[in-house]
C-alpha cells in the first residue's frame, strides 16, 4: 500500500478548508440570539458549549415520548428509557475507546474527580502518603484531594509551570517518590489553554505503579480521546463542556479499579440484595449510581458525543488551531495587551490582560458589544498567582467561532482601551 | 454605545483615572480591609472621627473602574457626615445598585452617588461598587479582620 505523505502544513490547510463552519453554526439555536439589537459573539466556551440540535432533541425527544424510570419497570416505556440511557453508555464508552462497564454517569467532572478522592483514593491513603497535582488544575482537581488529605493526614504536591505556562516535567522524578498514591492532572488547562503532555506523566507514574486520573473536562471538545492510548486509570469530564446538557458527565475507570471500588453513594439501584443483616453491592457500572440517575442528560449526553463523532474532532482541530493562531496575533498586536499561556500546545483558549483595564471592565464593556468572555480567576487561582494577575480575561472558542468573531472581539478590546486605558 | 456610556459615565471615568483621597494616611482612628475574592480587588479604607462626625476618610488599594470610582466617591460623600448618616446613605446607595423596588437614584441625599445607578443593570458588577461601603461599614463599626464580598 502507498502511503500518502502531504507535509503536515499542508492538510491543516486543506482540512480547515474543508470544515463548513456556516453549515454547523446553523446547527446551534443559540447563537442566533441577539443581544442590545447585537449578534451574540459567545466566546465563553470553556465554561460551557452551545447545544446542537441533536441534543436540545434528544432530551425533548425523551420527556416527550419515553419519559420513564429506568433499570426497574416492566412496562415498555421503562425499557425504551433503559435501552436509550444504556445506549448512551456505549456512546460515550466508544468516544473515549473505553468498555462499556468502565462509563460511569456523573454529574460532572467535580464529582467524578470527588467520586475517585473518597472511593478511590482514601481507603489507601495513610498519612504521610502523597497525591500530586499540577499548578495548573481547576479548583475541582484540587479541593477534592485537599479534602481526601485531610481526612487521612496526606499530603498535596504541585508539579510546577513556566513562564510559558507549560508543566515542568523535568520535576516528575523528584515529585513521583514512594509515598506517591495517585497523580491527578488535566489534560487540557481551563485557566490558559496548555495542552499537557498526559502521555509522559502516565508514563512517569507508571513506571512507580502509581496510578493516574486525567481531568479532561477542557479536552474532550478540542482532541480526540483514547483512555486505552493514554493508559490512564481514570478519565472524567462534563457533558456540558462537550456541547450536551449540564448535570451529566462520565467518569472512565480501570475495570479493575472499579471492582475493587466501594460504593461512592448509597441507595437504590446500585446494589445486589439489601437485608438489614447485609447489603451486597452490584457491580460497576451501577455500583457508583445510587438513585435516579439524570437520565434525560445521559441521552443528552450520549447525543452530545454522537453529534462529535460524525463531526469529526480530526476535521474540526485544524481549523480551530486556525483560529487560536488568529486571535493570538490579533490581540497580542494590541498595545497594552499581555497574553497569559503561551505554550506551544494550546486548546484555542486566550487568556490575557490589558494594561490600564481591569479584566472585570473589559468584560462589561465586550457584553455590552454582544461579545461573550468570561472574567476572573477562572477556578484556577494558584494558576493567576503563579502570573501574578489577580484575574483575566479569557476567551474561549469551539469549531463555531469564526475569524470575524475574533474580529470583534480584537475591536471590542481596542473600545475597552479607548474608555479606560 | 449607548449601554458602554450609560455604565461608565464620565464622573465614574474620571473617579478611576484620578482617584480621590488615595493613599494611605499617617494617622487614621479606624481602618479595615476589603477584599473581592471574585476579582481580586482588595481595598484599604481608613477613617479619622471627630466624635460621631467622619472627619476624615482615606482608601488605597487597586480594583476596577467601578470598584475604584466607587470608592473615591464614597470617600468624598460620608465625609462630614455622621456614622448614622453614612449608614442611611450606604443603604439608599445599596437599594439603588442592586436596582430594589421603591429605590431613587433621584434622591438628592445620594448626590454624586447616582451616577452608579447604571450598575443595577450589571448583577456580577454590584460587589464592586459596594466593596469600598463595606469596608468603610467595618471601620466604622471597628471589625478588625477583613471584610469580603463573599
Amino acid at each position: 500500500m502507498h502511503e500518502l505523505t502531504l507535509p503536515s502544513r499542508t492538510q491543516t490547510t486543506r482540512a480547515a478548508t474543508a470544515f463548513d463552519v456556516e453549515r454547523v453554526r446553523r446547527e446551534f439555536p443559540t447563537l442566533d440570539v441577539q443581544l442590545n439589537g447585537r449578534p451574540l459573539v459567545y466566546l465563553d466556551n470553556a465554561a460551557t458549549t452551545q447545544k446542537p440540535v441533536a441534543v436540545i432533541e434528544s432530551l425533548a425527544r425523551f420527556y416527550r415520548k419515553y419519559n420513564a424510570n429506568i433499570h426497574r419497570g416492566v412496562h415498555r416505556l421503562s425499557v425504551q428509557a433503559t435501552n436509550e440511557y444504556e445506549r448512551a453508555r456505549t456512546s460515550v464508552a466508544k468516544f473515549l475507546n473505553a468498555d462499556f462497564e468502565e462509563i460511569i454517569f456523573i454529574r460532572g467532572a467535580t464529582e467524578g474527580i470527588n467520586l475517585v478522592a473518597q472511593s478511590f483514593a482514601r481507603p489507601r491513603l495513610r498519612a504521610g502518603d502523597e497525591i500530586l497535582v499540577s499548578h495548573l488544575e481547576h479548583h475541582a482537581n484540587i479541593v477534592p484531594w485537599q479534602m481526601v488529605c485531610e481526612q487521612t493526614g496526606a499530603k498535596l504536591r504541585v508539579i510546577p509551570i513556566d513562564d510559558r505556562s507549560d508543566l515542568e516535567l523535568d520535576a516528575l522524578p523528584k515529585l513521583i517518590t514512594e509515598r506517591t498514591r495517585l497523580v491527578a492532572v488535566n489534560q487540557a488547562s481551563n485557566a490558559l489553554g496548555t495542552i499537557n503532555a498526559v502521555d509522559e506523566i502516565v508514563a512517569a507514574a507508571h513506571a512507580h505503579n502509581v496510578p493516574v486520573l486525567i481531568d479532561g473536562a477542557q479536552a474532550v471538545s478540542h482532541m480526540p480521546v483514547d483512555v486505552r492510548a493514554l493508559g490512564c486509570d481514570f478519565y472524567v469530564f462534563s457533558g456540558h463542556k462537550v456541547f450536551g446538557p449540564t448535570g451529566i458527565g462520565a467518569l472512565y475507570g480501570k475495570r479493575a479499579l472499579l471492582d475493587a471500588m466501594p460504593p461512592y453513594q448509597g441507595g437504590g439501584d446500585m446494589i445486589r440484595t439489601v437485608s438489614f443483616g447485609k447489603t451486597t453491592y452490584a457491580d460497576p457500572p451501577q455500583r457508583f449510581e445510587a438513585g435516579t440517575p439524570n437520565i434525560s442528560g445521559a441521552i443528552g449526553l450520549g447525543a452530545a458525543v454522537d453529534y462529535l463523532t460524525e463531526l469529526g474532532v480530526e476535521r474540526f482541530a485544524p481549523y480551530e488551531d486556525d483560529l487560536l493562531a488568529y486571535g493570538t496575533e490579533l490581540l497580542s498586536a494590541i498595545p497594552g495587551v499581555r497574553l497569559i499561556g503561551t505554550a506551544e500546545r494550546k486548546v484555542p483558549v486566550l487568556s490575557f490582560t490589558v494594561d490600564g483595564v481591569h479584566p472585570h471592565d473589559a468584560g462589561t464593556i465586550l457584553d455590552q458589544l454582544g461579545i461573550a468572555v468570561r472574567a476572573g480567576h477562572h477556578c484556577a487561582q494558584p494558576v493567576m498567582e503563579r502570573f501574578g494577575v489577580p484575574a483575566t480575561v479569557r476567551a474561549s472558542l469551539a469549531f463555531y467561532n469564526t475569524r470575524a468573531e475574533l474580529d470583534q472581539l480584537a475591536s471590542g478590546v481596542r473600545k475597552a482601551i479607548e474608555v479606560l486605558g | 454605545m449607548d449601554e458602554i456610556d450609560a455604565l461608565y459615565q464620565e464622573v465614574i471615568l474620571d473617579h478611576y483615572k484620578r482617584p480621590r483621597n488615595w493613599g494611605a494616611p499617617e494617622h487614621c482612628d479606624r481602618k479595615a480591609d476589603g477584599h473581592n475574592p471574585l476579582c481580586g480587588d482588595r481595598m484599604t479604607v481608613y477613617v479619622d472621627l471627630d466624635g460621631e462626625r467622619i472627619a476624615d476618610v482615606h482608601v488605597d488599594g487597586a480594583g476596577c473602574a467601578i470598584s475604584v470610582a466607587s470608592a473615591s466617591i464614597m470617600s468624598e460623600t460620608v465625609k462630614g457626615h455622621t456614622v448614622a448618616e453614612a449608614q442611611q446613605l450606604f443603604d439608599k446607595f445599596h437599594a439603588v445598585v442592586t436596582g430594589q423596588t421603591g429605590a431613587d437614584a433621584n434622591d438628592p441625599a445620594l448626590q454624586k452617588l447616582a451616577v452608579f445607578a447604571g450598575v443595577a443593570e450589571y448583577p456580577a458588577r454590584v460587589k464592586c461598587a459596594t466593596l469600598a461601603w463595606h469596608t468603610v461599614n467595618a471601620a466604622l463599626s471597628d471589625q478588625g479582620d477583613t471584610v469580603t464580598t463573599e
